[in-house]
């Protein structure tokens, strides 16, 4: 199949007090074209800088990407200059952000905002770039797109505010978009809005979505694929349906089994993965989870696992084996339907 | 708009009112008086005799009401000391200060600016560096002891610049006349205001940098120059505007200094011979004048505000 992306052995570090931190560790993936594959996992697990490192942005905010390659469309975009990362950035690859409410600057208007975007990488004149933005208004769904247009940030709402982002993102007509937890600031119906917005665009545009959220519930919605990642490594890569019928890492299951669920039963405490993320600085030796996880034996302290196929699955712990062999045991999990997540992501 | 001016003259003119009431009452405790400025052998009835005939034997009350009476019907009444209306001796000299002000803002803001932003954007590089370092000697040289520096280096020793006056005014115009005049009272004055603003700059530029649209711009695939100069300054220039309308009146009492080191026959000189002279009534009027600058300048900087902001509604 055709890949649009294919990153391999992406290590991005941050210049800190005592050196470099790794805040992405090796990371292998692909994406095909037209695919949307979701990137979960808690603060702190790497997957914004995963996003900000195929963007190339790592460098603005004191990071560097030491490893690896990451080729869009068979370019390796590590190895770009800056000049041609620019003409690449907004135009064919765009980003939007988490935090609505500050990612657009205060002091300009929407139209001059979502225009400027297209006049950046297109030949045009600024009356046909008005013409375009007041187009992508109406097509992320806003009323009045021409009052709009004369608008500030400040006297839009969060979800509007989202939408002009994501307006701003499509402007260009990009063919990766990466979506960075667009939906954390905002409210439950407005987040149900803005990821059915983003799933008609795919299909009319055959665009690949890069999607990063916390919420495992959002990624059952919108992925192909999900990639769970934990302290800057890839736990698992499945396709959606699987990971939901069994997940095959320890993490993988906790997260799903911290979800509450329509069918549970109720009175019973949610369960939650006990303990937090390591810190950058002070990773543990061996897999990353087995701190947290309750199937950790010896080897999982002193050995790193490596990510291993599993058919078309990927995973990397050392008990995969058994632990399917309990759950075949025990198991009754079926894909329910999953309401509002239960990862526990802190304050923002 | 007309709502915002309305309240504001209101408050403009409490604060006139309190800034005259605290001007008269100070000076008038003050030791001495106009007579004391009189030759050493007056006797004691001459000196009666002019405090009578410029009505200082009135209470200090009585002579602030008929003061203000006057002042507000716009008679500031007349100098002690000359005679002449303190309307036209300030009006002959304002002029002068507003030359030697306007000249060291337009400076100081390009300048300001720019070195604020360069250093914002070198952070922690060599120029950087070197701008903190003069910035911070700007700060803490006094204004009086750099102007008697500057004047011996550079019309003592080298003879380039003339060390004190304002040129020929009113005789034959020579540009460089003009300019070399201008030069040192200028760049004196430049140091009391242009550091702050370099500062103020670069710590607004830096954490307007660090800001969520900043990263969104780049993502849009701005040039940097555009990132920089569009996206950041222009977010960045909303408290530096706060910051200059609050350097205006450290401009004004910086002029005071720097007029008397070079004699420049502004406002500033004249307040001081005001002062000298126990002439009340002309002190009196240069301070509303500089009152009324300062708050006119205020006003001028709020209206900015809220063309630069949009966020700001009040205007």
């Amino acid at each position: 199949m055709d890949k649009i992306l294919e990153i391999d052995n992406l290590v991005t570090a941050y210049q800190g007090k005592e050196g470099f931190v790794k805040a992405v560790d090796g990371v292998s993936f692909d994406l095909n074209r037209g695919d949307t594959i979701c990137i979960v996992g808690e603060s702190g697990s790497g997957k914004s800088v995963t996003a900000m490192s195929i963007m190339r942005l790592v460098e603005f905010e004191n990071g560097k990407i030491r490893e690896g390659t990451i080729k869009f469309n068979g370019e390796d975009l590590a190895k770009k200059s800056n000049e041609e990362m620019r003409k690449i950035r907004g135009s064919r690859i765009s980003m939007i952000f988490q935090e609505p409410l500050t990612a657009l600057n205060p002091v300009f208007t929407v139209g001059k905002q979502i225009t400027e975007a297209i006049l950046f990488h297109y030949p045009i004149g600024k009356k046909e770039a008005w013409r375009r933005a007041e187009e992508m208004i109406r097509l992320v769904g806003l009323s009045d797109p021409k009052a709009r247009l004369k608008q500030y940030p400040h006297e839009l709402s969060g979800g509007m505010r989202q939408r002009v982002m994501i307006a701003i993102a499509l402007a260009s007509e990009p063919e990766l978009l990466i979506a960075d937890e667009p939906t954390t600031a905002l409210d439950v119906t407005i987040e149900a809005q803005i990821l059915e917005l983003l799933r008609s665009l795919r299909r009319e545009r055959n665009m690949s979505i890069m999607l990063i959220t916390h919420d495992i519930g959002v990624a059952a919605e919108m992925a192909d694929r999900i990639i769970i990642m934990y302290a800057g490594k890839i736990m698992e890569i499945s396709d959606t349906q699987d990971l939901f019928d069994q997940p095959l890492h320890p993490y993988s299951k906790g997260l799903l089994d911290s979800v509450p669920r329509m069918d549970g039963e109720r009175g019973v405490p949610l369960n939650s993965i006990e303990g937090s993320i390591p810190r950058l600085n002070e990773v543990p030796d061996g897999c990353r989870f087995s701190p947290r996880c309750p199937f950790a034996t010896e080897k999982c302290h002193e050995e790193m696992p490596p990510l291993e196929f599993r058919g078309t699955r990927q995973v990397a712990c050392w008990h995969v084996d058994q632990l399917l062999e309990n759950d075949s045991l025990s198991n009754d999990r079926k894909g329910g339907e999953f309401i509002e997540s239960g990862i526990k992501e802190p304050s923002y | 708009m007309l709502r915002f001016l309305v309240n504001r003259l209101g408050q403009s003119i409490i604060l006139l009112l309190i800034v005259t009431i605290i001007t008269f009452f100070l000076i008038n405790l003050a030791p001495g008086g106009p007579s004391s400025t009189m030759r050493m052998d007056a006797t004691a009835e001459e000196r009666q005799a002019m405090v009578e005939n410029l009505g200082l034997d009135q209470p200090v009350l009585v002579r602030y009401v008929d003061w203000i009476t006057n002042a507000v019907q716009g008679d500031l009444g007349v100098s002690f000391n000359t005679s002449e209306p303190v309307t036209q001796r300030i009006l002959e000299r304002l002029p002068y200060t507003i030359e030697l002000t306007v000249f060291t803002i337009i400076i100081s803001v390009l300048l300001g600016i720019f070195l604020g932003v360069l250093s914002a954007i070198k952070r922690g590089k060599a120029q950087d560096h070197v701008i903190n370092f003069f910035s911070v000697i700007g700060l803490s040289v006094p204004a009086f002891w750099l102007g008697l520096m500057l004047i011996l280096l550079f019309s003592i020793n080298l003879g380039w610049l003339p060390s004190s006056g304002v040129g020929s005014r009113g005789g034959e115009f020579s540009l460089w006349g003009y300019v070399s005049h201008l030069i040192l009272p200028v760049l004196i004055l430049t140091t009391t205001v242009l550091p702050n603003i370099v500062r103020f700059t670069r710590s607004s530029m830096l954490e307007v940098i660090s800001q969520n649209y900043i990263r969104t711009a780049r993502a849009k695939g701005a040039k940097e120059s555009i990132v920089l100069y569009v996206h950041a300054l222009r977010n960045a220039l909303i408290p530096i505007i706060t910051i200059i309308g609050m350097l205006i009146p450290r401009l004004l009492s910086g002029a005071v200094i720097t007029e008397a080191i070079f004699g420049w026959t502004g406002i500033g000189t004249l307040i001081i011979e005001a002062a000298r002279g126990r002439d009340y009534p002309l002190v009196m009027g240069v301070t509303v004048v500089i009152t009324v600058v300062v708050v006119v300048c205020n006003l001028l900087v709020d209206i900015l505000y809220s063309r630069v902001d949009p966020r700001v509604k009040n205007v």
